[in-house]
C-alpha cells in the first residue's frame, strides 16, 4: 500500500466567543499531519486538546477556519467519498425509536447494498459487537456502553477502507475494549486504515504503527510510539528478596512493593549494585531495562503546556 | 434522489413511532360528539355545520403539528446528534434537508387523508348520502394539506437560523400575518408615501399568501371550486416551498455542528 490515507494541511479552526464574538478561541492551529494507508494511526492528547475538533473538520461536521484536508486522495468536501470510509462519534446516539438492527439497516441503505446482503452484513455486525441478545431493544433502552457498540457497528458496517474513530473505547467495560482492540486489529489484517483517538496510553503503545501528540490544538510529535519518546535507556531495575536483615546502604533506596525489593541503577553501576546486593544475601529475581513509556511523554508535553499557560496568565496577556 | 426516500420513510417512520398520528383519536372523538350533537338540532344546516367544524378540526391539528414537528424535524437532529453518524454517510446536507421535510409532508398527507375519511364518514351518517358537490370537501382539505407543507418548509427554514422556541414563534406569527396579506395590498397607497408604498407592495408579495387556501366557507356550502384557483395553488406551494428550502439548505449546508 502506497500514499495517504489523510492528508491534513494547516488545518485551523477558531470558535468566536464573547460579545458579539469578538473574541476567538482557537481549538486546532496549523495542523499538518498524514496518516499512511493501511496503518493504525493513534491520536493522543489531553481533554480539550483539539482532537475531537479535527476528526469534526475532518466528517464535514465543521467547516475550518483556514487550512485543508484530503481523505484517500479526494477533497473532503467530495461526499461520495465517504462511501469508502466509516466514522465512530464521540459519546455516539442514535434515533433511540429504532432498535440495533433498524438503525443499522437504516445506514446500510445509504450504501446501495442490496436488501439480501444488507440484511446479512447487519446480523453479522451485530454479532461482532456483541448486541445480539440486544437487536430487537429500542435504544432509548441502552445503556451507554451498548450504544457505544452500535457506534462501532455502524462505523464498519459497509467494510469501508478507512475508519475514524473518536475514542473507540469510552464506555466499555474491559471485555468491550478487549474487542474493540481485537476488531481494530483485524481491521489492519485486512489492509484498512484506521485512525482513533484515545486517552488510553496503553492501547495506543499496544496498537498503533504511529501515533500524533496533540496539546493545546498544536501537533507535538508523531512518530512511532518507541521512536516518540526518548529510547535511550533511562536505567536498569533490580528486582530482588531479601533473605535476612542488613544495613547496607544500598537498599534504603530500595522500594519495597509486597514480599520484593525494587532498585534503579545507572546501567554503569549495574555490576557494583549486584556485588553489594550480594554481600547482603539477597535473591536476584530480575534484570530489567527501563525505558520512558509513551505516558511519560506525554506527561511532560502537559505539564510543559500547563506551566506555558501559567506564564502567559501572569505576564497578563 | 434515493438518499432523501430513505431519510424520508424514516422521518415517516419516526412520526408513527413517537405517536404522532394519535391525534386522530383526538379528531374521531370530536367529530362523532358533532354528529350526535348536531343531529338533535337538525334543522337543515347540519351538513355545513359538520362541514365546516371538520375542516377546521383538520386544519388546527395539522398546523400544530407542522409547526412543532416541523422545528424540530433538523433541530432535534442537532441536538441529539443523531446528525454526525448519519452524514458520514454518503449523503449531502441538502438530501437530509429535503428528506426531512418530504418525512412530515408524507406524514401530514396520511395523517390528512384519515381525517377526511372521518369526516366524509360523519357527513354520510348526517345526511345518509353524498352527492357530487361533497367532491369540494376533498379540494378544501386538499388545499389545508398544501397549506401545511408550506408551513413545514418554513418551520424548518427558521429552524436552520435561530432557536426552536425562537422558530416556533417566527413560524406561527409568518403564518397569522399570512392570513391578512390581502388586507395589505388593499390598503390605500395613494396616502401614502411613494416608498412606504413600494416597501407594502413588496411585502405583500414576499410574505407567504395563506388566504387563497381558504375555501372552508365554499365547501361548507357545497360550492364549486374554480380549477384555476387548483392549479394556482399548487404551483404557489411548489415554488414557495422551493425557494425556502433552497435557502434553509444554503444555511444549514455551512452550519458548524456543535
Ligand atoms: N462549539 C464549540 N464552541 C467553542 N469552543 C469549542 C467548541 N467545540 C470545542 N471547543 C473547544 O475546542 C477545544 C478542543 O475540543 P475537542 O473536543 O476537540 O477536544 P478533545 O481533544 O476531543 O477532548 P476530549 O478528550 O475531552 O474529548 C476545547 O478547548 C473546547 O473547549
Ligand atoms: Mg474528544
Amino acid at each position: 500500500m502506497s500514499g495517504f490515507a489523510i492528508e491534513i494541511e494547516n488545518l485551523t479552526k477558531e470558535y468566536p466567543f464573547g460579545f458579539l464574538h469578538l473574541k476567538k478561541k482557537t481549538s486546532l492551529e496549523g495542523l499538518n499531519m498524514q496518516v499512511e494507508m493501511g496503518e493504525v494511526f493513534g491520536f493522543i492528547g489531553p481533554n480539550g486538546a483539539g482532537k475531537s475538533t479535527t476528526i469534526k473538520l475532518l466528517m464535514r461536521l465543521i467547516f475550518p477556519t483556514a487550512g485543508s484536508a484530503r481523505i484517500l486522495g479526494r477533497p473532503i468536501s467530495d461526499v461520495e467519498m465517504h462511501k469508502d470510509i466509516g466514522y465512530l462519534p464521540e459519546q455516539p446516539y442514535f434515533y433511540d425509536y429504532l432498535t440495533a438492527a433498524e438503525v443499522l439497516d437504516y445506514f446500510a441503505r445509504f450504501h446501495d447494498l442490496r436488501a439480501g446482503d444488507r440484511k446479512e452484513r447487519v446480523e453479522r455486525m451485530l454479532k461482532k459487537v456483541g448486541l445480539e441478545t440486544a437487536r430487537k431493544i429500542q435504544l432509548r433502552k441502552y445503556s451507554k456502553g451498548m450504544l457505544q457498540r452500535v457506534g462501532l457497528a455502524q462505523a464498519i458496517l459497509h467494510d469501508p477502507k478507512l475508519v475514524i474513530l473518536d475514542e473507540p473505547m469510552s464506555g466499555l467495560d474491559p471485555v468491550g475494549r478487549r474487542e474493540v482492540r481485537d476488531i481494530i486489529l483485524e481491521l489492519k489484517r485486512e489492509g484498512k486504515t484506521v485512525m482513533f483517538s484515545t486517552h488510553i496510553l496503553s492501547d495506543a503503545e499496544a496498537l498503533c504503527d504511529r501515533v500524533g501528540v496533540i496539546v493545546g490544538g498544536k501537533l507535538r510529535g508523531v512518530g512511532a510510539p518507541g521512536q516518540l519518546v526518548d529510547m535511550k535507556t533511562q536505567g536498569m531495575e533490580i528486582l530482588f528478596a531479601l533473605t535476612g536483615a542488613s544495613d547496607e546502604p544500598l537498599l534504603a533506596k530500595a522500594m519495597k512493593t509486597g514480599e520484593y525489593y525494587r532498585l534503579q541503577v545507572a546501567e554503569g553501576e549495574l555490576y557494583v549494585a549486584i556485588e553489594q546486593l550480594r554481600g547482603t544475601g539477597a535473591r536476584i529475581l530480575s534484570v530489567t531495562q527501563v525505558k520512558a513509556t509513551l505516558e511519560e511523554f506525554f506527561m511532560n508535553l502537559v505539564e510543559a503546556d500547563r506551566a506555558q499557560a501559567a506564564a502567559v496568565e501572569v505576564s497578563g496577556k | 434522489m434515493k438518499r432523501v426516500g430513505i431519510v424520508a420513510l424514516n422521518t415517516f417512520r419516526e412520526a408513527v413511532r413517537d405517536r404522532v398520528l394519535y391525534n386522530l383519536v383526538f379528531f374521531a372523538l370530536l367529530m362523532m360528539l358533532a354528529a350526535v350533537v348536531v343531529g338533535q338540532i337538525s334543522i337543515g344546516i347540519e351538513e355545513s355545520v359538520i362541514v365546516s367544524l371538520g375542516l377546521s378540526a383538520i386544519s388546527v391539528i395539522g398546523l400544530l403539528i407542522s409547526v412543532f414537528i416541523g422545528v424540530a424535524l433538523v433541530s432535534k437532529e442537532m441536538e441529539k446528534r443523531t446528525l454526525y453518524a448519519l452524514l458520514a454517510k454518503p449523503v449531502r446536507r441538502w438530501e437530509f434537508l429535503l428528506g426531512k421535510f418530504g418525512g412530515l409532508v408524507l406524514t401530514l398527507a396520511v395523517n390528512t387523508a384519515a381525517m377526511a375519511a372521518g369526516l366524509f364518514l360523519v357527513m354520510l351518517y348526517v345526511k345518509h348520502s353524498l352527492q357530487r358537490e361533497d367532491a369540494v370537501v376533498l379540494v378544501a382539505v386538499y388545499f389545508i394539506w398544501l397549506k401545511l407543507a408550506l408551513i413545514v418548509a418554513l418551520a424548518l427554514m427558521f429552524s436552520c437560523f435561530t432557536t426552536p422556541l425562537l422558530a416556533i414563534l417566527f413560524t406561527a406569527g409568518l403564518y397569522i400575518v399570512g392570513l391578512y396579506v390581502q388586507e395589505l395590498r388593499n390598503l390605500p397607497v395613494d396616502v401614502m408615501s411613494p416608498a412606504t408604498a413600494a416597501f407594502t407592495k413588496w411585502l405583500s408579495y414576499l410574505l407567504p399568501n395563506f388566504e387563497n387556501f381558504n375555501v372552508m366557507a365554499m365547501a361548507a356550502h357545497g360550492r364549486a371550486v374554480p380549477g384555476t384557483l387548483i392549479l394556482q395553488n399548487t404551483l404557489y406551494v411548489v415554488i414557495y416551498c422551493a425557494i425556502v428550502l433552497t435557502g434553509a439548505a444554503a444555511v444549514f449546508s455551512r452550519k458548524n455542528l456543535k
